[in-house]
């Protein structure tokens, strides 16, 4: 795999929109009022502008994820944990068919540095595509004032637990996260936690819904605890998720409340396989040789269990391990 | 606009639904309360398997035997009101296993730790290097975050839904 040593480039500026376009690689970008534009030397593609910004800024939130992250059917990247692949067409089968499908490999703070560049000057004020649609303005139209607050609000990633000493907070009042407004319906107590003198400290627990409901974005998970390379992500969902994910493992998804619908398709080419619908309480794999994308109706929370162990994308990808996580004998 | 948020009980749930042109199999798909239903008091109901980790559902009813393990697990509670109590491991008494929790034999000698009261939402440490009992007086329901271990039940063609 060549790594391309290419950065980001300005390549103009609209002068009635007053967005700028971009080079990375062999691929432009170009915004108007509605879309984003991609071409490439042998092809070209369009996407809604708010889909492909809240998938831009979530793929450089969560630092390219596990695997694949396809805007839509044709553009997306691939993490190889250090590089990045930007790909147009690379799994989808009429583009692989008419050979004008591009695959570009990049480092990756190349990519998070040329994805923030784009987002930055193609968000405006009034608009932040991590909010649910109707928490937030709309990307359309012509530029605004830009944004000077972080695009951004990534993992918070616990080491061990959240809420333990030297460890990330649980979201308050006082973090500046208040209950969301589809929660406003829960009650929401502490745990009581009573230790032993000399042993202060050593006890913990965290009212982990409340957590939840107070996150300010949908779709960008939290991690509240993990064990050895076990990984307890945690996130509200509302509206749909606007990527579809690829997993270079296997993940399972527990539904904490409410429900979220996932169609699911080959991950190869995107041939669909059908759905399924989680209700709170139920528990489903995703396996690794499948695309996902979720739909929540009503704001839910959602756990998702990952397994961070290096080096796994390489043993699933080299059939070392079976794209699914449970063998029932 | 008023929103009703929809959360399960072991008395109270609906179970989605799978409708896919694939083995079902590869997706092991379950519902906490249904198995903590089926269970008896205190089996630990792999829901989740990801190579050696695991998610265990447990329906806590009564006194549990006291557990160890030689890592950090974590119980959500889903349903109910679960007390934790907590008692410090020696040295000598800390599990040597790969992982997974164990159970001990009787209540464990050392110092008492403390308790830990949660209910439903509540994330509860289970902290390397202590013991501990799970006690709820009526059936309640946790996850428990784990590696795959010596008291891990796997009954998948029994909870997953297969066709």
């Amino acid at each position: 795999m060549d790594v391309m040593d290419a950065g980001i480039e300005k390549i103009g500026t609209d002068p009635d929109t007053g967005y700028t376009s971009f080079r990375l690689g062999s691929f432009t970008f170009r915004r108007d009022e509605y879309f984003a534009h991609i071409t490439w030397p042998r092809g070209s593609h369009i996407i809604e502008i708010d889909r492909f910004l809240r998938a831009m800024v979530r793929d450089i939130g969560w630092g390219f994820f596990y695997g694949w992250i396809f805007f839509d059917d044709i553009f997306g990247t691939t993490n190889h944990y250090g590089t990045v692949d930007i790909f147009a067409g690379s799994y989808d089968r009429g583009c692989k068919e008419a050979g004008i499908d591009l695959l570009e490999t990049f480092p990756a703070e190349t990519v998070a540095h040329a994805f923030e560049t784009i987002s930055r000057d193609w968000i405006s004020e009034g608009y932040d595509p991590l909010n649910a649609p109707l928490e937030t303005g709309s990307p359309m139209g012509p530029k605004g004032k830009e944004r000077t607050d972080p695009l951004l609000r990534a993992f918070i990633a616990a080491d061990r637990m959240l809420g333990l000493e030297g460890d990330k907070s649980v979201r308050s009042d006082a973090t500046g996260h208040p209950i969301n407004r589809a929660f406003a319906d829960m009650n929401f107590d502490a745990p009581e936690i009573v230790c032993e003198p000399g042993f202060e400290g050593q006890l913990h627990a965290i009212n982990l819904f409340e957590h939840i409901a107070r996150s300010d974005v949908t779709w960008n998970p939290s991690i509240s605890a993990v064990t050895r390379a076990n990984i307890c992500c945690v996130t509200s969902e509302e509206h749909m998720l606007p990527v579809i994910h690829g997993n270079d493992r296997n993940e399972w998804f527990i539904q904490l409340s409410d429900e979220i619908h996932w169609n699911i398709a080959d991950k190869n080419t995107g041939a669909p396989r059908g759905r399924v619908v989680m209700k709170a309480g139920d528990v489903c794999a995703m396996p690794a040789d499948i695309r996902h994308q979720g739909f929540s109706p009503k704001r839910s929370m959602l756990m998702v269990l990952e397994n961070g162990t290096p080096g796994l994308e390489t043993r699933y990808a080299s059939g070392d391990l079976k794209p699914y996580p449970v063998d029932f004998g | 606009m008023v929103y009703r948020t929809h959360v399960g009980t072991l008395d109270s749930y609906e179970k989605g639904l799978i409708e896919l042109d694939d083995d079902l199999q590869k997706y092991a798909f379950s519902n906490i309360f249904e198995v903590a239903g089926a269970a008896s008091p205190f089996e630990r109901v792999a829901v989740v398997q990801n190579l050696d980790y695991v998610a265990e559902v447990m329906r806590v009813e009564g006194d549990s035997p006291w557990y160890a393990a030689p890592h950090d697990e974590f119980a959500l509670v889903m349903d109910g009101e679960v007390s934790f109590n907590f008692i410090k491991l020696a040295d000598g008494q800390r599990p040597s296993h790969e992982g997974g929790a164990v159970q001990l034999g009787a209540k464990p000698n050392g110092p008492a730790m403390g308790r830990v009261t949660a209910r439903r939402g509540h994330q509860v440490l289970l902290p390397e290097g202590a013991a501990y009992q799970l006690v709820s007086s009526k059936p309640a329901v946790a996850i428990i975050q784990t590696v795959d271990g010596p008291v891990t039940i796997k009954r998948w063609s029994e909870i997953c839904t297969l066709r």
